[in-house]
């Protein structure tokens, strides 16, 4: 068996991330391993401009971001291996993995970082009706065919759901030839940023159908031919007469990421709201000395903050290796109350967290004028007024640790309306 | 008046614009000036991909090297669609200069060997 | 082919596959035909994957004889042709006072079938399958039942077969038989064939089959059933294969693991006018899940990957129609095949063979029948030494392409070189389980694609999800690109 000090599993711009800070702070015995046969992850093929803004202060497009981080880690000659999956991992820290080169290796790491990423909601998760065709693919995957193969996977394209990637491959789609005929989403606001609603789907004149969504798939002969859409009420039930019918060839879907848990699942851990684990404030899942960060813990809007957040996770990780991390004094549970759908860390030792205190999070629906409450028992920590709040865009609150008492075991977030 | 979601930063304030070309609903500078841009001489990046010769790929991703004028874009593509370059290929390497008769050049964003 | 053939079997599913495995380890030249362009494509591919024990057909119907001599022959099939079963038992469920007269009835048809039973009490039910309701009054359990692979089972029956000498078509269509004198004239979309003796194992298309060379008094319905398939996930839901009492409509919905220690919930009955509707509703699958819940309340619907529907082809007789048209002993009849008929499946091709063909074909013994696949070789089931001596020796069984399912590069490289070999994606997937995870291929189908293409030499573009038309890189971009 290899041993290593640090494991880190999934070379995306989380894992390449954590492991150049983990370098930077002096532990140099770091493995990533990946699983395709690069570095850099969902961003090759995500080859839109918008990455950067707050890491670099730049707006750069995800391949020319991850090439800065996956240069880096070249440089500094931190060891990876590609084409390598984890199939195992296990609480005394063994990694298992297998590749082409290798066979199959067992590593014992003295700390794990997962980043592993997201994978998209897809036509079973979602149970769509109606005929069962080809020709019905998760927008991800058309982005992979599009960007990186040079295919396109329909001309007369239908998108259900308002995420971003989906409205990233209307603009992509039309610009290569494709109609995109309209995207639909089942909540009365978008899931997708605004900027991605304006440059993606005004631009080009294409419709947005808030409070719709696909009431029926037809292709009666092996490939899709036509999606009926309809609009819901307030429960999700279909609005009789408010059926659209258009003819298509593809019908993408952009509903939903999910964080990728299946080591968690193997380790016998809970879960979060999120679906990710459940971590502390330095990224420590249930298992000591085992981390997680990026959309393998909670689905990010900017990768610009899963590379902090994997930093963060490097940092505990570091921490741990130096021995400085015991999960003791005094500790918070942290709750996501009214309004928010979830908060990341769920833990705080407080005592051994840094000077600032980092809570993520998201709101439920969208508000207009709230109080954001950050609450320790019974008693108000922060109040932050916001003019506007959507679900699309992860909240960051950052409070100095010394205000808050040790008064209790529970911080909870809502929001206040006003 | 004219009301427009601002793209400048992932925050999209609602901007209004009146027949002045003054500005409200923005929460910093930036704002300001592109719904003014917005409304006197839009522009974007475009990002696509080129046909590339090269053992490794069938494709080279690539955007502009600035902001274009929002209505030479579909110009743009043509030229993109035309063109096939040979690897290797460097990020920043100039692929097509000054597309659809613009000062603006198509570049590489990614490594290609 | 020789021009004249002894055997021609339409349809290539378990029934048609069976069929072929048992008459290829006779001195004969067989021909199989298919209009899809793969095996077990239409009602082998989706089903409930159970094994029934027999208990509940009508004593004395080809259903009853047929189901419980099939159980019996599974544990040594599966052997052979290397394919998971599990003989987990079965408990049928009394949820009210009321059907607990039933259970004992049930119990008592079971014995005239010749069926093992045991009716338990709700504390023994509840012992055995803690996650039932808690107002379950008793069930019937059947440890003869199992569960299979019926992707793999139908695949490897036909590479058996295969490798024993017999021919199949894939993606051509029969589309009229000429009877002339003592033999028949097959016409298909793509060429004739004169054959000795035909066997209509044509599934849902069974009558129309029939129908091609004399008119015939019944029909074959498509029932359609609605399922419901979860993830692996880590506790445990059911042991057994869980079934409410049987009404008129069949077994009911049942709930169930599967060899892939997947969930399986369903399926609905509903017939359908169309022999190609395989679509799911809302409706439908809301009902499937209010009647699973009240056998198994806590069903994690979250963990539901997959939904879809399969096709019973029922017969207007209400019977297995095994037999010989009326026109011609070489005409033989396997039609019909609705549940219990996976089950049956291994019995109903000795019933054919021994009963029909014999009659009209002299069957001789082959001295090197092999009744075994090939090994399949899977590295996640393997211990470590031999994993590593596995790698040593095939680096490509490293490499993993689908990573909710771990399925290797080894095992694609292997189904391409065997003798019933993937064309498609979705083939790929029945054989593998290659993008029959959670993420439903989002990951590894691209990269699937390309190893296809690579095999067949092919553009992306001409590699099928599935059926025809089903191309997924469907347009080329740059086509106007100028190499200069």
């Amino acid at each position: 068996m290899i041993n290593k000090d640090l494991v880190i599993i999934g070379g995306g711009s989380g894992g390449m991330s954590a492991a150049l800070e983990a370098y930077a702070l002096g532990v140099k015995d770091i493995l990533i391993l990946e699983k395709n046969d690069y570095l850099g992850g969902i961003l090759n093929q995500c080859i839109h401009n918008g990455f950067g803004l707050q890491e670099f202060k730049e707006e750069l497009t995800g391949p020319e971001f991850m090439s800065r981080f996956s240069k880096a880690v070249k440089e500094k000659g931190i060891e990876y291996r590609l084409k390598s999956n984890v199939y195992d991992i296990s609480k005394d820290k063994v990694v298992s993995y297998s590749n082409e080169v290798e066979g199959f290796v067992k590593v014992k790491a003295k700390a794990i970082i997962l980043t592993t990423g997201c994978y998209e909601r897809n036509a079973g998760a979602i149970q769509i009706p109606g005929d069962r065709p080809s020709g019905v693919y998760t927008a991800g995957q058309a982005q992979l065919y599009l960007n990186c193969y040079g295919y396109l996977v329909g001309k007369r394209v239908f998108i259900l759901g308002s995420g971003d990637i989906g409205l990233i491959m209307a603009r992509r789609m039309t610009l290569e030839g494709a109609k995109v005929l309209g995207v639909a989403e089942l909540m009365p606001y978008s899931a997708g940023l605004n900027r991605n609603i304006v440059q993606c789907l005004k631009d080009f004149d294409i419709p947005l159908y808030l409070s719709h969504t696909v009431k029926q798939v037809i292709g009666k002969d092996g490939h899709i031919e036509k999606v009926v859409i309809a609009k819901v009420d307030e429960k999700f039930n279909f609005i009789e007469g408010t059926d659209m019918v258009f003819d298509v060839d593809a019908l993408l879907l952009s509903v939903g990421l999910v964080p990728n848990v299946d080591l968690i699942s193997k380790l016998g851990l809970h879960f979060s709201r999120t679906r990710g684990a459940i971590v502390n404030q330095d990224m420590e899942t249930e298992v000591e000395g085992i981390f997680s960060a990026g959309n393998a813990l909670h689905v990010h809007d900017l990768v610009d903050y899963v590379v902090s957040e994997a930093r963060e996770a490097a940092k505990g990780a570091v921490k741990y290796l130096n021995g400085e991390l015991k999960n003791e004094g005094h500790v918070y549970d942290v709750e996501a109350s009214n309004g928010i759908g979830y908060v990341v860390p769920q833990k705080i030792y407080v005592d051994e967290a840094e000077d600032n205190l980092i809570f993520k999070f998201r709101v439920r629906k969208p508000y207009k004028m709230i109080n954001l409450v950050i609450k320790e028992g019974d008693e108000v920590i922060r109040k932050i007024p916001k003019l506007a709040i959507i679900p699309s865009e992860m909240e960051i609150v950052k409070i100095a640790k010394d205000k808050f008492k040790k008064s209790s075991n529970k911080i909870t977030i809502s929001v206040e309306e006003k | 008046m004219t009301e427009l979601t601002c793209i400048i930063c992932p925050r999209g304030c609602h901007l209004t614009v009146d027949e002045n070309l003054n500005v409200t609903g923005n929460s910093c500078p930036r704002g300001e000036a592109y719904a003014k841009a917005e409304l006197t001489h839009p522009t974007r990046t475009l990002t696509s991909t080129i046909k590339v010769i090269s053992s490794n790929a069938t494709r080279v991703p690539c955007k502009t090297s600035e902001p274009l004028d929002k209505d030479k874009i579909f110009k743009a593509m043509k030229e993109i669609n035309e063109v096939v370059v040979k690897a290797p290929i460097r990020i920043g390497d100039v692929l097509i200069k000054g597309v659809a008769g613009s000062n603006v050049n198509i570049i590489a964003t990614k490594d290609i060997d | 082919m020789p021009t004249m053939i002894d055997v021609t079997i339409i349809g290539a599913g378990i029934v048609g596959s069976l069929i072929a495995r048992k008459l290829s380890s006779y001195d004969l030249n067989i021909l199989v035909l298919d209009k899809e362009n793969d095996v077990g494509n239409v009602t082998s591919m989706a089903n409930s994957a159970i094994v029934h024990s027999g208990y509940d057909p009508k004593p004395g119907s080809l259903k009853a004889i047929l189901n419980v001599k099939g159980n019996a022959l599974y544990p040594k099939m599966c052997e052979e042709l290397d394919v998971s079963f599990d003989q987990i038992g079965s408990l049928t469920v009394a949820i009210y006072d009321s059907q607990l007269p039933t259970l004992t009835d049930l119990a008592e048809r079971s014995k005239q079938n010749g069926v093992p039973v045991k009716l338990l009490s709700k504390e023994e039910v509840l012992a055995i399958e803690p996650n039932l309701s808690p107002e379950v009054k008793g069930a019937l359990l059947a440890p003869t039942a199992g569960i299979v692979n019926p992707f793999t089972l139908t695949v490897h029956a036909m590479e058996n077969a295969c490798d024993n000498g017999v021919t199949l078509h894939l993606d051509e269509e029969v589309i009229s038989i000429d009877k002339i004198d003592d033999h028949f004239k097959v016409n298909t979309t793509k060429g004739s064939y004169e054959t000795k003796v035909v066997i209509d194992a044509a599934g849902v298309y069974s009558d129309k089959i029939h129908e091609m060379v004399e008119p015939i008094d019944y029909k074959v319905e498509p029932r359609k059933g609605e399922y419901m398939v979860l993830d692996h996930y880590g506790e445990k839901l059911v042991n057994h294969v869980i079934f409410p009492l049987p009404s008129e409509k069949g077994k009911g919905i049942l709930v169930t693991k599967t060899t892939s220690d997947n969930y399986l919930v369903g399926p609905s009955s509903e017939f359908v006018d169309d022999k190609e509707d395989l679509s799911t509703d809302k409706l439908t699958l809301d009902d499937v899940r209010r009647q699973a819940t009240l056998m198994v309340p806590n069903i994690p619907f979250n963990q539901v990957i997959r939904t879809f529907s399969g096709l019973r082809p029922t017969p207007t007789t209400h019977d297995f129609i095994l037999g010989t048209a009326k026109c011609s002993k070489n005409f033989i009849l396997a039609s019909g095949i609705e549940s219990p008929g996976l089950a049956s499946s291994p019995a109903i091709a000795d019933y054919v063979v021994e009963n029909f063909v014999s009659k009209v074909l002299p069957l001789v013994k082959k001295e090197n029948w092999n009744p075994r696949v090939r090994k399949h070789i899977h590295p996640r089931d393997l211990s470590e030494e031999e994993q590593a001596k596995l790698v040593k020796e095939h680096k490509e069984y490293g490499e993993i392409v689908c990573n909710c399912e771990k399925v290797s590069l080894g095992e694609i490289l292997d189904e391409l070189s065997r003798s019933v070999p993937p064309k498609t994606i979705k083939a790929l997937k029945k054989r593998t389980r290659a993008g029959f995870g959670k993420c439903q291929g989002g990951f590894c189908q691209p990269i699937v694609l390309k190893l296809l293409a690579e095999h067949y030499h092919l553009d992306m573009s001409d590699i099928l999800l599935d059926k025809d038309g089903s191309n997924i890189c469907r347009y080329h971009t740059k086509e106007d690109a100028k190499n200069d």
